[in-house]
């Protein structure tokens, strides 16, 4: 049995991911009101980018910041030609573009990059740390850094600057928003960017965490990242950054009690039935 | 009967299943309107249903497939009225929760198998007779029929025009006086009541079936279907589920590029044809049914619009 403390930090961890990942998803769900599948694409990008650029500089620092660029470029992109002219289909239709993209995008990276498992490892440059006799790793230290440092950020962002402003009025009708002087193409746009790149991070995070990067790493993500926004409320930024970090715990300490009783990435989906049946509009309430 | 000529009665029948599939999927999402991204966990049900059935419990064939179509509306039943607290996007999360459980409860439990599944599910057989595969298409394309039949039925009614008065404008539904929650869990019940017919065919003409058949990936591959055709139609259902069972074999020559091919077509396809190919919007369909006095009310009727010959 690994110590409670031990669980705790690896529950917070993933969950930090988790959280990460699912930020975007729900920036992007609060303006636009699209389930973004193709999220986990970018992620997945931002992973292989950050592996490359690791692979070539040996420096942390370009191979963060290069995935997040990559990542919210990729992002614009992906607004700009897919969902701007597919707003006022009914909502399936962006729906299904998503996972057609999210299919085109994996099976790229795998004619791209090879079907194999390539290895990421970056415990070395991060100085492991030792807290209440729990051993935490280089990348577990290096995750919580990032997620810390995201999340201010966004924070920052979402409600201290004008931009932040418009995302809010973007988030409460796109088309009142708009009428008042709010550039809603560039604010929407600058939302696709920032979510993404936040995925970015998280792709190299996850990699590092299970030192594995596949062309398929986003398929798990992608649907629990769904799960983690409903319950954190659809569109509700904070109240999924707190679902994310809490998912991550409960999975952590369930797998760790009730072992092979209940497949790990299930729990996810067995979560959110529950909640729904109780709280149908999510654990924080919707936007 | 040479080897060929087996083949091609298999891709019959699992076009002819992908096709009962598309339909119900189409009854839930096209008629009524409601995003379900779980369909195959209710192909799950059926299948399953069909083959505890006949292995644990002797029950012959054409006992076990009307048993397992009715178990599986039941379960769509129960389930569609706990998601009818639901909107939109909460329901299709929801649903792609449903079908993550279902296909957990199929892995984790003794009685349906475990990892390994269910084998020795017994073919149909009647009056001595042993269903093998000639004689299992035309049993299929008789259900397909059937089916069919149903849903030219249904869409007709009184029961039909009320689903796609809830797909329009749901509230505006309700103050017209219809009990819109008995009329989405009817919607439910229908089409997971497809899916459990397609479920047991597939059973018994597999005769074995692990969890992994009823995975969430086949669910969005029943919805490409039903969206690529044209939501809503059945002519769309069809022509869907066609194209996408043959995929396999159509995009033989590309090898290693289907599965790149096969998302780059959804992508162009919604963004460049967004009610399918044969949709009541999509210009293809207007092209081919547009008469020399020209049929303008598609569009702004919607599925009210009955072109002659399907």
């Amino acid at each position: 049995m690994i110590g409670f403390w031990q669980q705790l930090i690896n529950g917070v961890t993933v969950g930090s991911t988790y959280a990460l990942i699912a930020l975007g998803l729900a920036m992007v769900y609060g303006v636009l009101r699209i389930l973004h599948i193709a999220h986990a694409g970018v992620f997945t990008l931002g992973a292989y980018v950050g592996l490359v650029l690791h692979a070539r500089t040996a420096s942390l620092p370009t191979a963060f910041l290069g995935a997040m660029l990559a990542c919210g470029v990729a992002g614009v992109l992906i607004q700009r030609w897919l969902y701007r002219p597919l707003l006022n289909q009914p909502r399936i239709v962006p729906l299904i573009a998503s996972i057609g993209l999210f299919i085109f995008m994996e099976d790229l990276f795998r004619l791209l990059a090879g079907p194999y498992v390539l290895a990421f490892r970056l415990d070395a440059e991060v100085r492991p740390l030792e807290i209440a006799g729990a051993a935490v790793t280089g990348v577990q230290v290096m995750t919580l850094i990032v997620t810390a440092v995201l999340l201010g950020a966004v924070w920052l962002l979402v409600g201290k600057t004008w931009l932040g402003l418009g995302w809010r009025a973007a988030a409460q009708d796109l088309g009142m928003a708009a009428a008042v002087g709010v550039n809603a193409h560039r604010v929407v746009a600058l939302n696709f960017a920032f979510g993404s790149a936040v995925a970015g991070a998280a792709g190299v995070l996850i990699g590092a965490l299970y030192n594995a990067v596949y062309p398929t790493m986003g398929s798990v993500p992608a649907y629990k990242a769904l799960a983690v926004i409903v319950l954190g409320g659809l569109g509700n930024v904070w109240g999924t950054v707190v679902a994310g970090v809490l998912l991550g715990l409960v999975e952590t300490f369930l797998v760790g009690i009730v072992g092979g009783l209940l497949p790990r990435d299930s729990i996810a989906f067995v979560a959110l039935i529950l909640m729904l049946l109780f709280r149908p509009t999510g654990l924080f309430g919707e936007r | 009967m040479p080897e060929v000529g087996l083949y091609y009665y298999t891709l019959g029948i699992t076009v002819g299943i992908w096709m009962i599939l598309v339909m119900g999927q189409n009854i839930i999402t096209g008629y009524a309107g409601q995003i379900s991204l779980g369909h195959a966990a209710f192909f799950g049900v059926g299948a399953y249903a069909s083959a505890v059935l006949s292995t644990t419990y002797g029950v012959v064939f054409w006992l076990a497939l009307p048993a397992s179509v009715l178990i599986t509306a039941v379960v769509g039943a129960l389930l569609g009225s706990v998601s009818l607290r639901l909107r939109h996007d909460f329901l299709a999360i929801t649903t792609i929760g449903i079908n993550f459980v279902v296909v957990s409860v199929f892995l984790y439990s003794e009685y349906f198998g475990g990892s390994l599944g269910i084998g020795g599910i017994p073919l149909p057989r009647a009056m001595g007779v042993v269903f093998t595969k000639p004689l299992y298409l035309g049993l299929v394309v008789a259900a397909l029929g059937l089916a069919a039949a149903a849903d030219r039925l249904l869409k007709r009614s009184w029961l039909g025009l009320s689903l796609e008065a809830i797909r329009e404008e749901e509230t505006a539904a309700a103050a017209s006086g219809l009990n819109v929650s008995a009329l989405k869990i009817t919607a439910f019940a229908v089409g997971t009541g497809y899916a459990g017919l397609a479920g047991s065919l597939y059973a018994h003409f597999m005769t074995f079936i692990s969890p992994h058949d009823f995975a969430f990936p086949v669910s969005i591959t029943i919805l490409c279907m039903a969206v690529l055709g044209g939501l809503g139609t059945l002519r769309g259902a069809l022509v869907g589920a066609l194209l996408l069972g043959l995929a396999p074999e159509l995009f033989r020559f590309l090898r290693d590029y289907r599965m790149l091919t096969y998302g780059a077509l959804l992508v162009l396809l919604m963004r460049y044809l967004p009610s399918g190919l044969l949709g009541d919007a999509s210009p293809l369909w207007q092209r081919l049914i547009t008469r020399p006095r020209g049929v303008r009310g598609g569009v702004a009727y919607g599925g009210a619009v009955d072109p002659p010959g399907l």
